[in-house]
C-alpha cells in the first residue's frame, strides 16, 4: 500500500519538477544565480519564461502554479506515507529481515554471484520470488535511507521559510543554488533507480512479480521450461 | 491489504472526510488557514502555510555579509509602466503616494520623503524566485511596523493587502510577516534610490517569502481581517493566476 501511494507522489513529483526546472533550465553552484550569471550548466530546453537565454526563440506556457502546488501536496503525502513505512519497517523487522543484506551475504563474492547472475540475465530462482537478494537490498537501502532523505533535505533547503527557521539546513548544502542543483541531481539519481527497477521486474515476469505486490498472495511459478 | 471490505472502505473514507473538516476547523481556530485553502491543493497549502507559522513565526531570513552582494541583481522582466507611472516618474516621484487605510486609528498618505523620516532599517537579504534564479541585494526602507504603528492598526487586523499602481497586481501577508522586522518598505537598494526595474520609488520585501510577494510600485496598503472582500477573496492575484498565497516555500 505505502509502496503505490510512493510510486503516485513521485510520479507526480518527477512531472512537476520537470516543470518547475523548464522555467529555468539553468543550474548553479553557491548561493546566488540567475539569467545574467555564469550557468554551472544548462539544459539544452526552450524556457517557459523569456528571460531565460535558452537559444529557443520560442517561449513555453507556464505551468509553474499547479505545478508547484501539486509538487508540494505530493511531497507531503509521501513524507506522510515514508514514516509510516519506517515505523512500520523498524516496528515489524521488515528493514531487519528484508533490507539489510543477509549476514551471509555481506561480501564482495556475494555481490558478484548476484551480478555475474544478472549479466548471463538468469531467470531469478523460486526462492527469490519471496526475498530480495543482496544487490536489491543495496539499492533498496540507497534509495530508502540515502536518496529520499536527501531529496527531503535539498527540497527543504530551497524554502524561504524554512531557511528563515533552519538556516544551517541550506548553508550546510552551500547554499541555495547549490541545493537546488543537488535536488536535481539527488532527483536523477531517483529516475535512474525507478528505471531499472522497472526494467528488473519486466525481465523477472511483470505480473509474477506485481501481482503479489498487489494482491500479497505470491504463487511459485510452475511453467518452468 | 488484500481483503479490505467494503465497509472498512467506506468506515475508512467517511473518517477520512471527518479528519480533514476537523483539521481545517482547527487550523482556522488558530489562524492556520490561508485564504487560498479550497480547492484541490488546499490542504498541501494549508499544510505548508500551518507547519511554517508554527515553526518560524519569529525567526529571520538569513542575512548575507557586503561581500556576497550580487555584481549582477536580475530585475525579471515587467510590462511597459501604465501612463500614470511614467507621470509620476517625470515628476521625480515627488507625488508618489503610499496611502495606508483599512482597520486603522489614522488612514495616512505617505510620500516617499515621509517614509524616508520614519526609523531607516537595511537588510542584505536574498531575492528569491519560484522559477529558481536568485541574487543578494542590500535592501534600504522602513519597517512595515514602523508604518502600522504610526496610523495606529486596529488588533483585530488579521492581514495587510498591498497594492501596485499597475493594474491587477497585489498581494497580502498576515500580521506575522506585516509585523515582522525584516518586512521592508523599501525605498533604497544597495548605493542608490530604489531603481524602477527592481520596483523603485516603492517595493514592499517580505524576504522570507518567494520574490513575487515583494510587490514592486506600491501605492496602497490596507489593513484588513479578512481578506474574503479583496478581488477572488483568495488572497492575493497570485492565486487566481494559479500561484499560492502563500509562498514560504
Amino acid at each position: 500500500m505505502t509502496h503505490w501511494i510512493t510510486a503516485l507522489c513521485f510520479l507526480a513529483l518527477l512531472i512537476t519538477g520537470a516543470e518547475i526546472v523548464v522555467s529555468h533550465p539553468r543550474f548553479y553552484w553557491g548561493e546566488t544565480g540567475n539569467s545574467g550569471t555564469t550557468a554551472l550548466f544548462k539544459i539544452p530546453i526552450p524556457s517557459s519564461r523569456a528571460t531565460v537565454p535558452s537559444g529557443y526563440n520560442y517561449v513555453l506556457p507556464d505551468q509553474n502554479g499547479w505545478s508547484r502546488a501539486l509538487h508540494f501536496q505530493a511531497a507531503w503525502l509521501v513524507v506522510f506515507t515514508g514514516l509510516l513505512y519506517a515505523a512500520w519497517g523498524l516496528c515489524t523487522g521488515h528493514f531487519r529481515r528484508n533490507v539489510f543484506p543477509a549476514p551471509g551475504d555481506r561480501t564482495p563474492g556475494a555481490f558478484l554471484r548476484v551480478i555475474a547472475n544478472h549479466l548471463r540475465f538468469q531467470q531469478p530462482d523460486a526462492s527469490e520470488a519471496h526475498s530480495y537478494n543482496v544487490l536489491q537490498r543495496t539499492a533498496y537501502l540507497a534509495v530508502i535511507f540515502v536518496l529520499f532523505p536527501l531529496v527531503i533535505w535539498t527540497g527543504l533547503a530551497l524554502s524561504p521559510g524554512f531557511n528563515a527557521a533552519f538556516p544551517a539546513g541550506v548553508n550546510l548544502l552551500g547554499g541555495r543554488q547549490s541545493a537546488r542543483t543537488l535536488h536535481f541531481f539527488v532527483s536523477v539519481a531517483l529516475v535512474l533507480f525507478l528505471i531499472v527497477h522497472v526494467v528488473m521486474i519486466f525481465l523477472a515476469g511483470f505480473w509474477s512479480r506485481v501481482r503479489p505486490m498487489i494482491t500479497g498472495i505470491v504463487s511459485t511459478p510452475q511453467e518452468r521450461p | 491489504m488484500s481483503n479490505i471490505s467494503r465497509r472498512k472502505f467506506l468506515t475508512a473514507g467517511l473518517a477520512a472526510t471527518a479528519g480533514v473538516a476537523g483539521a481545517a476547523a482547527l487550523a482556522g481556530h488558530y489562524q492556520l488557514l490561508p485564504p487560498d485553502w479550497r480547492g484541490p491543493y488546499g490542504p498541501g497549502e494549508t499544510l505548508t502555510y500551518a507547519a511554517q507559522r508554527l515553526l518560524t513565526r519569529h525567526s529571520n531570513a538569513r542575512e548575507f555579509p557586503r561581500s556576497m552582494i550580487s555584481k549582477v541583481p536580475f530585475a525579471n522582466e515587467l510590462a511597459p509602466p501604465n501612463d500614470n507611472f511614467k507621470r509620476l516618474q517625470a515628476g521625480g516621484f515627488t507625488d508618489w503616494r503610499l496611502t495606508v487605510d483599512g482597520m486603522v486609528s489614522h488612514p495616512t498618505s505617505f510620500s516617499v520623503a515621509d517614509l524616508k523620516a520614519l526609523p531607516r532599517h537595511s537588510q542584505i537579504t536574498e531575492v528569491v524566485c519560484e522559477e529558481g534564479w536568485s541574487y543578494v541585494a542590500e535592501w534600504i526602507g522602513t519597517p512595515l511596523y514602523e508604518v502600522l504603528n504610526a496610523v495606529g492598526f486596529l488588533p483585530q487586523a488579521r492581514y495587510a493587502a498591498y497594492f501596485s499602481i499597475e493594474p491587477d497586481w497585489w498581494e497580502s501577508v498576515d500580521m506575522a510577516d506585516a509585523l515582522h522586522p525584516q518586512t521592508l518598505v523599501t525605498y533604497a537598494m544597495n548605493d542608490s534610490d530604489l531603481p524602477v526595474p527592481f520596483g523603485g520609488p516603492l517595493r514592499l520585501r517580505v524576504p522570507r517569502q518567494l520574490g513575487y510577494k515583494s510587490v514592486k510600485f506600491i501605492t496602497r496598503l490596507t489593513v484588513t481581517d479578512s481578506m474574503k472582500k479583496f478581488g477572488k477573496g483568495l488572497g492575493s492575484s497570485s492565486p487566481e493566476a494559479g500561484y499560492a498565497w502563500y509562498a514560504g516555500i
